[in-house]
């Protein structure tokens, strides 16, 4: 066999490869540019009762958890379920990010499936949102005592990402 | 309820038809290998029953469409009753199963119609032939059966379907994917011709002379398809764009490019037995490259505006396939290319080592359209990040390279076989030359502006098109001329008429972006566009806001268009209708924006210079292609 005959078929091989591993990646998942940066300031009203308002800055000092969700959003019921496992565990406060919602919608939604939040801010249209580089719902933040976004979850939470990644995370960022 | 059987006979059919393919693909090619005549011969039929079973299978997911058979789980997914007739027929093919299934069909299609025109042709070669060509059915048959069954039932019914996403709502798009897979499944002729050469071990002139003829149909299919395409983008879109280097364009594009090499080729292997390695190679690229734009369209490795709804199922089995059929075809390239004799010899400054040049600059440019579509997915799966490739990069790099060969177009008709002389080629061009140059002068300041990138279109498109009518007087002094050669000159001439649109509408092109309220005047391209009034209107499962707008010159009205900004019962998006006046010089083109404040919209308006002829252009390539396919040549075989 003369080499330069198997020079296509050596490269169509190189091309499979990536193509496999390609297959296992999601091309429309952007990985976060805002891990190690100051979570945004904002200051919103919250969902329950809007004349009260939240900022990450009542926050400082403490380890917390940003959750972006919506009534509209229908992979939110799927990680539903693991919000209430972690805020049954205590583990850290876990404060919910209405999205581009209506406020009627979003109460009868936590009245109807449990409200695992401390409380939830509300983002009527979408400028915090913007701010944390939100492009799908649901997607989580865990921020440290310094007011830093340390890890982002795009997409559901599962039991999968609750106890490899954040619980481990929130554990190490309590300690700093 | 009672439910409908015939859904079920279409897939009882499909299956049956995986057992055909599989002894069309396994029996005739042992029986070539070892001699035995008794499996040789069940080529034919069985590809013949194949088509037959295909055919069935495709018009009963025809026939579920046409009369609503909402139980039919893709039925469901991609058609209504309130959809118009035409478009639940188009909706066949509007999602992956059903287009799928078109894709299979047209191949068996394309099998029968080699099963029944070649009875002149060698046994062994028939058998072979169809016997790859069953291979690749079977491939796909599994797939489609396993992870991709059109006639999935919906049990219970739905009461109705979900309707076709709306931007396919239009004839442009009902006939895009069948011309485009007629091209694509067509290059699976060539490719099966070349693999059975190779088992055959003989590699010669002969084989190039049977394989020309499809491989040019299946070419003139594929330029249709992509022209198409291009067009309804044009027109539908709203935004005046017609090629945006998508993935899914890409992967039409890059077969079309190997395929113009490889018709080029196969002249050389029929004409002088040379490039034969060249040419075998060329065809089994390019159907790879058919097979690779089915994977990447379908397997959600790409995000494409065109992608289908992904499987990661599916994306594996097609990833499998493509492994098995293109690398066992590298590996039998590998083994045999080496055996096979050299051809005829030829001297440097020859038409072959034009043809050689042409290919190689036109395998280049499909490489860097193929590197830059996959690039993403290459820097993703090296954990390098996530980064996008677009026209930037495609426009800077491609257009260069083929640069030369739209030089070497102009050159090659006149340079002679094996050898020929430089200067009397120079003594033949001249004149082209100057036309060429002076054209390149003066359009651009016609037009208003002179840059460097639009004197080069004008440049090379002028060389091109004065080359041909040159070559043109010459035959006809000589005598009458072959429809090879018509072909080969309306293929030449069309590529530079697609240059001049696209380098005419690139550089003069007008855009505005206006606030218009009813009286209001916007001026674009020497024309004068007046708002006269904004209405509701109504269609058969959309409503619409139309705008009425009278297109003048000097005063006088020469025409009234009608762009709507339709919201389709089915969908919350609203579609845009643009109103285009087309001519052969330009199109104006009028687009229904936002509502605004005060009884106002936002409107764009275009000005388009010869933008119908880079389709135009298409149209004679393909034309050209019909000619050199009914050359007289072809058809004495037939009449035998």
């Amino acid at each position: 066999m003369k080499a330069k005959f198997v020079i296509p078929l050596i490269l169509f091989i190189v091309l499979v490869g990536f193509l496999a591993v390609g297959l296992n990646r999601d091309p429309r998942e952007v990985p976060s540019p805002l891990i190690n940066k100051p979570a945004p300031a904002f200051k919103v009203s919250q969902l329950a009762d809007p004349s009260k308002s939240f900022s990450p800055e009542d926050l400082k000092g403490q380890v917390w958890v940003l959750n972006v969700w919506a009534s509209w959003c229908v992979a939110c019921r799927e990680e539903h379920p693991m919000l209430v496992e972690m805020s049954k565990s205590q583990v850290a406060p876990l404060i919910g990010l209405d999205y581009k919602d209506k406020r009627t919608d979003a109460m009868e939604m936590l009245a109807r499936q449990g409200n695992p939040y401390n409380l939830s801010a509300f983002d009527n249209d979408g400028r915090v949102g913007i701010n944390y580089g939100v492009y799908g719902v649901p997607e989580t933040y865990v921020i440290d005592k310094a007011g830093i976004i340390r890890f982002k979850q795009i997409g559901p939470i599962t039991k999968e990402v609750l106890e490899k990644s954040m619980y481990p995370i929130i554990a190490q960022l309590k300690k700093e | 309820m009672e439910y409908s059987m015939i859904p079920e006979i279409g897939h009882f059919a499909l299956i049956l038809a995986l057992g055909v393919s599989i002894i069309q693909g396994v029996l005739p090619l042992i029986g070539a290998q070892q001699g035995r005549r008794e499996w040789l011969v069940l080529a034919r039929p069985a590809t013949q029953i194949s088509f037959v079973l295909l055919a069935i299978s495709f018009a009963i997911l025809a026939w579920c469409f046409y009369v609503n058979d909402f139980s039919v789980l893709y039925v469901a997914e991609h058609s209504n009753s309130q959809l118009p007739t035409v478009y639940r027929l188009g909706a066949v093919w509007g999602g992956h199963e059903g287009s799928l299934l078109l894709w299979i069909f047209l191949l068996t299609g394309w099998a029968f119609a080699v099963a029944q025109l070649s009875k002149t042709l060698d046994e062994f070669m028939v058998a072979r032939v169809l016997g790859v060509l069953g291979l690749v059915a079977t491939g796909l048959l599994l797939f489609v059966l396993a992870t991709s069954n059109p006639f999935e039932r919906l049990l219970p019914a739905a009461q109705d379907g979900r309707s076709l996403n709306p931007l396919l709502q239009d004839p442009g798009l009902v006939f895009h994917p069948p011309m485009l897979y007629m091209g694509y499944v067509g290059f699976s002729v060539a490719f099966a011709f070349a693999i059975a050469s190779l088992l055959s071990g003989k590699l010669d002139a002969a084989w190039a002379r049977w394989s020309r003829p499809w491989t040019t149909t299946a070419w003139i299919f594929l330029t249709l398809g992509i022209a198409l395409g291009s067009w309804w983008a044009y027109y539908e879109l709203g935004w005046g764009g017609w090629w945006f280097w998508d993935p899914v364009e890409n992967a039409s594009f890059m077969p079309w490019l190997i395929g113009t090499a490889l018709l080029h080729s196969l002249a050389v292997t029929e004409k002088r037995g040379g490039f034969k390695n060249w040419t075998v190679l060329l065809a089994i690229i390019a159907f790879s490259m058919s097979l690779l734009g089915t994977f990447l369209v379908r397997s959600g490795v790409l995000t494409s505006v065109h992608a289908f709804a992904t499987d990661p199922r599916r994306g594996i089995f097609i990833l499998i396939l493509l492994s098995l059929v293109v690398g066992s075809s590298l590996f039998l390239y590998a083994l045999r290319a080496p055996k096979s004799t050299l051809g005829g010899a030829f001297s440097l400054m020859s038409r072959e080592t034009l043809i050689l040049l042409g290919n190689v600059f036109l395998v280049v440019a499909a490489g860097s359209v193929l590197l830059g579509t996959l690039y993403p997915l290459l820097i993703d799966a090296l954990n390098l990040g996530k980064i996008s490739v677009g026209p930037p990069y495609f426009n800077a790099v491609f257009v260069p390279i083929m640069v030369p060969v739209l030089f070497l177009l102009a050159i090659g008709p006149w340079a002679n076989w094996k050898s020929t002389n430089l200067n009397a080629l120079l003594k033949r061009l001249w004149l082209a030359a100057v036309v060429a140059v002076v054209a390149a002068i003066l359009i651009p300041r016609m037009m208003g502006e002179f840059t460097i990138l639009t004197a080069l279109g004008f440049l090379l498109s002028f060389w091109i098109i004065a080359s041909g009518v040159l070559q043109i007087i010459r035959q006809f002094k000589v005598g009458k001329p072959t429809r090879s050669f018509i072909g080969m000159q309306l293929g030449h001439i069309g590529i530079a008429v697609f240059v001049i649109g696209v380098t005419m509408v690139g550089a003069y092109q007008e855009e505005k972006d206006v606030r218009m309220a009813p009286g209001d005047t916007v001026s674009v391209g020497g024309y004068q566009i007046r708002l006269v009034e904004v209405r509701p209107a109504q269609g058969p499962n959309y409503q619409a806001t139309r705008g009425t707008f009278e297109l003048g010159r000097h005063g006088k009205t020469e025409e009234v268009l009608y762009p709507e900004k339709r919201n389709y019962d089915s969908s919350t998006m609203p579609m845009t209708e643009a109103a285009i006046d087309a001519g052969l010089t330009r199109d104006i083109y009028v687009s229904l924006g936002e509502p605004l404040e005060g009884n106002a919209w936002a409107v764009r308006v275009y000005y388009k210079p010869f933008v119908d002829w880079i389709w135009g252009g298409c149209l004679l390539m393909a034309l050209g292609g019909l000619f050199a396919v009914m050359d007289k040549r072809y058809r004495l075989r037939l009449k035998k």
